[in-house]
């Protein structure tokens, strides 16, 4: 018989209260990790932002064009490698529920610019060579079982009418945080349209997407391009694009700020629920304690017996609730739309936030029985009536 | 016989806010080994309180410990608690046994402490379960054993590590007669054929006179020794 044995077969000493605290502890487990994967989602695009590329948009506000002519100028700057663009196109496919990025880019060049989204040479060449083509993203194709060759319509609503692309090539991530969900398609073939039904609207572009030489001179890349526009008509604003992501995120900061906050609320319920087991168990206990303390055990074994039993629910709750966290997000991955959240799994740093929180949880509910159990006399521990 | 066991001027007090209790006055006795003595005296006498500072689970105010040469008062928390382990046996009123552990399991408890192996654990415990005559129930938790057989465990446990003194506080006091009459045939026992000095609190004059010595406490003092 091992004092491990003892702090077995003491945290099943009422076991359904052992049961419903491990329950307890694996439900909030399980709330924290989807929170917490949802908030690592949203950041995912930061995450996922190039050091050596730059975003130059309208200074007043993204929603607002930028002239084509701008890519010319742009591409001569000292410290620009390369230079391409895109714009939001928006637009509806089969229903306004189907949420996805539908964005015009400069076919020519935009997929040396992002490299990580990995295309075949074929599917790119017979992209770049019909106006109407489209590439999908991986997670886009296989969630509408589209192939090479289908068509696909969208309903304009910022470029009103009806749109119909051919699917050319489908786009792999080359990393896990690369956004699969995004459909691609010729800025050519909308401004063509534009020129011919609203001239107005012809020869602008969203943003400009800007590969430089050096991560290091960003900020001064960045400066020469935006005093190049200064005093224009449509002066810009160039930043990294990790910055012009988090400028997206800014704008849901009170969301995040809230998921973030709850999740952390959720440990501080679950180290309530298991400090309330184990200052109960302990309290029930008192007189056992002083038996122990009576036949010679010291504090440092009280101290293993409390802390083990803390330790031994609180991961038994942790690691449940972390198992089941898996299946779960990934059964949410199924139901949310592809483009809501390009990637949505579980990072590793909820799994190292969920186990840290465990062991925090079951050090941080022993710490009152164990002063108790320690500074209680033992003639008093007899007396004790629970 | 020599003396084993030497209590001088001890007194002890226990404090409520600012108000001082005392408990037991001056009390001077001594206990020689191998001996049966019953301490006795009517509730809040302090019998227990005495029985509790011989036993080092609780500390005198004022005086002197001395047992088998070594002065129990002076010894930090630590060292009292190895003291305890290796000196002393105890036997309480409610048996205090853990009930999530079985009857052998209990018994081992003290031995967790010694530095034995798991095959010299599991003789000594076989060797005390059958002292008592429990060798044929020790996979059983206390929940299925009697009073007197949870007693009689509680009796093994205390005897397991082969202590020098066993102390037992109204070993009988939960127990109906016949359960009372075996515990106490099986202290005569220990006394008697394993040479062990004991000291047992009662309120049960019958009980006391199974001891070898007896000795009255009241109101916190030691007023006359009767054999």
């Amino acid at each position: 018989m091992k004092v491990l044995k003892l702090i077995f077969k003491n945290a099943l000493r009422h076991k359904l209260r052992t049961f419903l605290t491990i329950v307890g502890i694996a439900i909030a487990v399980i709330a924290f990790g989807v929170l917490r994967t949802v908030v690592t989602a949203w950041y995912i695009g930061v995450d996922s932002a190039q050091a050596d590329r730059l975003i130059t948009r309208h200074s007043v506000s993204f929603i607002f064009p930028l002239p084509y002519a701008y890519m010319e100028k742009i591409s001569q700057v000292e410290g620009v490698e390369k230079v391409t663009f895109a714009n939001w196109f928006g637009g509806v496919y089969i229903d306004k529920n189907q949420f996805f990025a539908r964005i015009a880019v400069n076919a020519d060049n935009f997929f040396d610019v992002y490299t990580e989204f990995d295309i075949s040479p074929e599917q790119l060449e017979a992209f770049k060579k019909e106006r109407n083509a489209c590439v999908l993203g991986e997670a886009i194709a296989d969630q509408y079982n589209l192939k090479i060759g289908d068509v696909m319509v969208l309903e304009g609503d910022i470029y009103p009418g009806r749109w119909e692309f051919v699917v050319r090539g489908i786009y792999n991530p080359k990393t896990k945080i690369t956004d699969a969900s995004q459909m691609l398609f010729h800025w050519d073939y909308v401004n063509e349209r534009l020129q011919q039904e609203t001239p107005g609207r012809a020869n602008d572009v969203g943003w400009y997407i800007v590969r430089i030489d050096n991560p290091d001179n960003s900020g001064a890349v960045s400066q020469r391009i935006d005093n190049l526009f200064k005093n224009s008509p449509a002066e810009t604003k160039t930043e990294s694009e990790r910055a012009f992501q988090q400028g997206f995120i800014a704008s849901t900061s009170a969301i995040i700020t809230s998921m973030n906050i709850i999740s952390f609320v959720i440990i501080g319920i679950i180290l309530l629920v298991l400090g309330n087991t184990m200052i109960m168990s302990a309290r029930e206990r008192t007189r056992e304690y002083a038996v122990l303390k009576t036949l010679g055990f010291s504090g440092k074994h009280l101290f293993g017996l409390i802390l083990g039993e803390s330790m031994l629910i609180s991961f038994a709750g942790g690691g449940l609730g972390l198992l089941l966290t898996f299946p779960i997000v990934s059964t949410i991955e199924q139901i949310i739309p592809k483009g809501m959240f390009p990637v949505f799994q579980i990072e590793p740093v909820t799994v190292i936030l969920a186990v840290s929180a465990a062991i925090i949880i079951g050090i941080a509910s022993s710490i009152q029985p164990i002063y108790k159990a320690l500074n209680t006399q033992i003639v008093d521990g007899f007396r004790f009536v629970g | 016989m020599s003396s084993i066991i030497q209590v001088q001027n001890v007194s002890k007090s226990y404090w409520r806010d600012s108000l001082e209790i005392p408990v037991l006055n001056n009390i001077n006795i001594e206990v020689n080994e191998g001996e049966f003595l019953a301490l006795m005296g009517p509730s809040g006498s302090g019998k227990t309180t005495l029985l509790n500072l011989i036993s080092g689970i609780d500390r005198p105010t004022k005086g002197k410990i001395n047992i088998n040469g070594v002065d129990i008062a002076s010894l930090g928390e630590s060292a009292l608690a190895k003291w305890r382990a290796s000196n002393i046996g105890f036997v309480f009123q409610f048996y205090n046994l853990i009930p999530v552990l079985t009857a052998y399991e209990n018994v081992e408890l003290p031995l967790l402490l010694t530095k034995l192996s798991k095959a010299e654990r599991k003789q000594h415990v076989e060797t005390a379960l059958s002292i008592v005559g429990l060798a044929d129930r020790m996979h059983h938790s206390p929940k299925q054993l009697s009073g007197g057989q949870e007693q009689r465990v509680a009796i093994a446990r205390a005897i397991v590590t082969d202590p020098l003194i066993l102390v037992a506080d109204e070993p009988t006091g939960d127990l109906d007669k016949n359960s009372a009459e075996e515990i106490l045939t099986l202290m005569e026992r220990l006394n008697s054929e394993f040479k062990k000095t004991i000291i047992m609190v009662t309120h049960d004059p019958h009980a006391a006179e199974r001891a070898s010595r007896q000795r009255h406490l009241e109101k916190g003092d030691l007023i006359e020794e009767l054999v």
